[in-house]
């Protein structure tokens, strides 16, 4: 790979990697406070993309330019983010707050999340139709600038703007807030955070929409980078997961991190081995990972049972 | 500092005062009325009773809950029964759905259903008591099944003798129907019930080692790119096929099965998606996306036996249901032997068995190969039969789908999963008209959820899971 070839991918990359990270601290959080794998988080991703997709084309002018231009993706970026919160949100009413009151075995959730991924997948498949679909044109994507001489246009300027405001936001809320401390300590320990006064039902839902928030807003700026299609929550999610489990689950800047060095990753394996061996680098990635650091790069103290 | 472990974090809401959940006093009060039973105190009141006496709206009350949800559901319904959505126009099928005269059927079932239940003292008890007289010799047959081990064998002999006449009576698309779906898909849900019924393991990738079986007879019988140092009869194919998913088993296994049980589904998962990729990818290896063609069919060539499977659907049945009959009674037999009783004790908690000193690597590896080899075997099986494999015969779909069907019988009960994968492999063909063939992974994925929260044990439970979700429900 020549410089040259090095520094066109590495504006790309860095937007993707962005993307990861912010779908990586969905899979995080509900892990930190659940311990669960929510492998329906990818359709949370999915819809948000088709919440956007559809309320924009039905919205969106023709050539839309200047303050329409900023107001339209203003409007997808909260719908995107209501769409995921309430698509989680029920994700967890229906498909696990049953099966924790129960206290059923972890077999059971991971299935029932499978089945909740597979039933919204196809169920969006069915309604939308299961062809891909590009989003609307917004704003006239044109290159705005030049680092070292690599063309940055405007939709992988905006995908890292909004994944980096997100990331600081959610750094600040989880640091800061009341709500935030309550998280850490259902995450920590759930039953003395019970015992203090939290209301663990309430947190794990709130927690839910966070994410939700985080991976609907993904799933917008995914659709304007690529397409927005029924399956499209598939290889993100996976890799997503990876990137979590990479900077150590249940470490929110390990999710972070991971999503970054995954994105590139990915991104690099393209000019290396071709475009269509794309989507291994993630899966391989992850296997070596757990073969010889399970407990991901930053440390999780939840990667073993025995 | 924003790690979730952070240690300073529960002194800190015991500062910030969080408001007290009110779902702790209900708690209290349903103990205390549980209780009830030893002491002086009145019988338990009923929920709605308890909503009124503590002040709710109406709004509030569980019987206007209830009403919302299957309001909720019917529309739900209504959505997922509606019309195909179309490429062009994205809200279509909606549209269709909301203006639509479905819809309100199905609410107006939905708020029927909410009204007998609530309601309808005199319906309810009669709809009641008739399902209890008609599940009464239901309910007899289970304990005479487990008390007499004649009527049992009686049993197995007649499922059997219908399973290998039957087809005589059936037309030749029924019969490839009864091979390509429901033969095979039966033996891969044996093999996935070791795996996740006994073991406890969660194989999200499991069609993957099938795929392995079919390209692994493909390869012996020279029909890939790349060429073997000897061809071999395709009957050989199936130890070899059973041999190569072992290792790959193992391979795949020794390394993750050290992990927690939640990271092995999702890297046997992106183990199934580079499977499928290279089958799609490495063309020279492979064949690539068009497949290979030509792998011949099972014959017998031993002296004075000779055979040859041919087209016909039925040679391939009574195959499989031999293969089925033999690897039921193997299975059986390991799962009632020190092997079985480990995977239990690992299922049910694995710091413990590994505290009293069980390998538990060892032993779930043994489960995940074992699942392997099965898989295999039904690879070599379905390559020989069909003769022509492409990747899009194994996608990630289908590893989900036999997972469904094993739930769907009952993990870890071999009648159970016999019967569940049949009928929901042969339930699509048979539903061919009525319900479109590309909503079937819609319904499946409802089923999952469905069946785990209302039945996790599925329809033919095993013996021993009934006790222990008795147990943990009490608990």
């Amino acid at each position: 790979m020549t410089l040259l070839e090095f520094r066109d991918y590495l504006v790309p990359g860095l937007a993707l990697g962005a993307l990861y990270s912010v779908i990586a601290i969905g899979y995080t959080l509900v892990y930190g406070v659940l311990k669960l794998i929510n492998f329906a988080h990818s359709e949370v991703f999915m819809l948000g993309g088709f919440g956007a997709l559809i309320v924009l084309t039905e919205v969106a002018p023709g050539h839309p330019s200047g303050l329409v231009s900023v107001l339209l993706v203003l409007l997808g970026l909260v719908v995107s983010g209501l769409v995921g919160a309430g698509t989680a949100f029920g994700l967890e009413k229906v498909a696990y707050r049953p099966l924790r009151k129960r206290n059923a075995p972890a077999l059971i959730f991971l299935i029932s999340a499978i089945g909740a991924s597979f039933f919204l997948y196809n169920l969006a498949g069915k309604l939308f139709g299961r062809d891909p679909k590009a989003m609307p044109a917004l704003f006239d994507n044109g290159v705005l600038f030049h680092v070292l001489g690599a063309p940055v246009d405007v939709v992988k300027l905006l995908l890292i703007v909004a994944a980096l405001a997100m990331i600081v936001g959610l750094d600040l809320l989880v640091r800061r807030t009341k709500l935030g401390s309550a998280i850490r300590a259902v995450a920590q320990d759930p039953e003395a955070a019970g015992l203090m006064g939290v209301d663990i039902d309430r947190i794990v839902s709130r927690t839910f929409v966070i994410g939700g928030v985080l991976g609907g807003i993904a799933g917008f700026l995914f659709g304007l980078n690529s397409q927005v299609s029924f399956t499209m929550g598939f290889i993100p999610g996976i890799t997503a997961f990876a990137a979590a489990v990479l900077g150590g689950i249940g470490n929110l800047r390990g999710a972070m991190l991971g999503g970054m060095l995954l994105g590139l990753v990915e991104t690099y394996n393209v000019p290396l081995f071709g475009e269509e061996w794309r989507y291994v680098a993630a899966f391989a990635v992850l296997v070596l990972v757990l073969m010889f650091r399970p407990t991901g790069i930053l440390g999780a103290k939840l990667g073993r049972t025995a | 500092m924003s790690t979730l472990n952070d240690t300073s974090a529960v002194t800190a809401v015991q500062v910030a005062h969080l408001p007290v959940s009110t779902a702790s006093t209900a708690s209290t009060a349903s103990t205390a009325s549980t209780a009830s039973t030893v002491s002086f105190r009145p019988a338990r009141p009923s929920a709605e009773a308890l909503a009124a006496l503590r002040g709710h709206r109406w709004y509030e009350r569980p019987r206007w809950r209830r009403l919302c949800a299957l309001t909720a559901v019917g529309v739900l319904l209504a959505v997922m029964t509606g019309e195909q959505g179309s490429g062009a126009d994205l809200l279509f099928s909606l549209r269709t759905t909301f203006t639509g005269t479905a819809l309100w059927a199905w609410i107006a079932a939905a708020v029927a259903l909410w009204a007998i239940a609530e309601f309808g003292a005199v319906p309810r008890r009669a709809v009641a008591s008739g399902a209890r007289a008609a599940a009464a010799p239901l309910a007899r047959i289970r304990p005479a099944l487990d008390s007499s081990p004649r009527l049992r064998v009686a049993l197995v002999v007649a499922g059997l003798a219908a399973a290998v006449l039957l087809p005589l009576l059936f037309d030749r698309s029924t019969n490839q129907v009864l091979v390509d779906w429901v033969g095979i898909y039966v033996l891969l849900a044996l093999g996935l019930n070791v795996v996740i019924g006994w073991a406890g393991l969660l194989d999200l990738g499991f069609v993957a080692f099938f795929a392995i079986g079919s390209y692994s007879t493909a390869f012996w019988s020279g029909q890939l790119p790349v060429k073997p140092p000897f061809e071999l009869n395709p009957f050989l194919s199936i130890p070899v096929a059973m041999v190569t998913c072992l290792l790959a088993g193992i391979l795949l296994g020794a390394p993750t099965l050290r992990l927690r049980g939640d990271y092995l589904a999702i890297v046997t998962l992106g183990f199934h998606e580079i499977i499928y990729l290279i089958a799609k990818n490495a063309e020279s290896v492979t064949g690539g996306s068009l497949g290979v063609f030509g792998i011949p069919h099972f014959s017998v060539d031993l002296g004075p036996l000779q055979y040859r499977w041919g087209l016909d659907p039925l040679d391939y049945l009574w195959l499989l249901i031999g293969l089925i009959t033999v690897l039921v009674l193997l299975f059986r037999k390991l799962v009632r032997s020190k092997i079985g009783r480990t995977w239990e004790a690992i299922r049910e908690d694995e710091v413990a068995a590994a505290a009293h000193g069980v390998d538990t690597v060892k032993y779930k590896l043994m489960a995940f190969a074992i699942g392997a080899s099965t898989s295999g075997v039904a690879g070599a099986v379905y390559a020989s039969k069909v003769g022509f494999i492409n990747p899009e015969n194994f996608p990630l779909l289908y590893s989900v789908l036999v997972l469904a069907y094993v739930i769907f019988g009952g993990m870890g009960s071999i009648p159970g999963v016999l019967l569940g994968a049949a009928l929901l492999a042969y339930l699509p063909h048979g539903l061919k008209d009525v319900v479109d063939q590309k909503d079937r992974f819609m319904y499946l994925g409802a089923l999952l959820v469905v069946m785990m929260i209302y039945r996790p044990q599925g329809l033919l439970p095993a013996r021993r899971r009934r006790r222990t979700v008795r147990t943990r429900e009490a608990s």
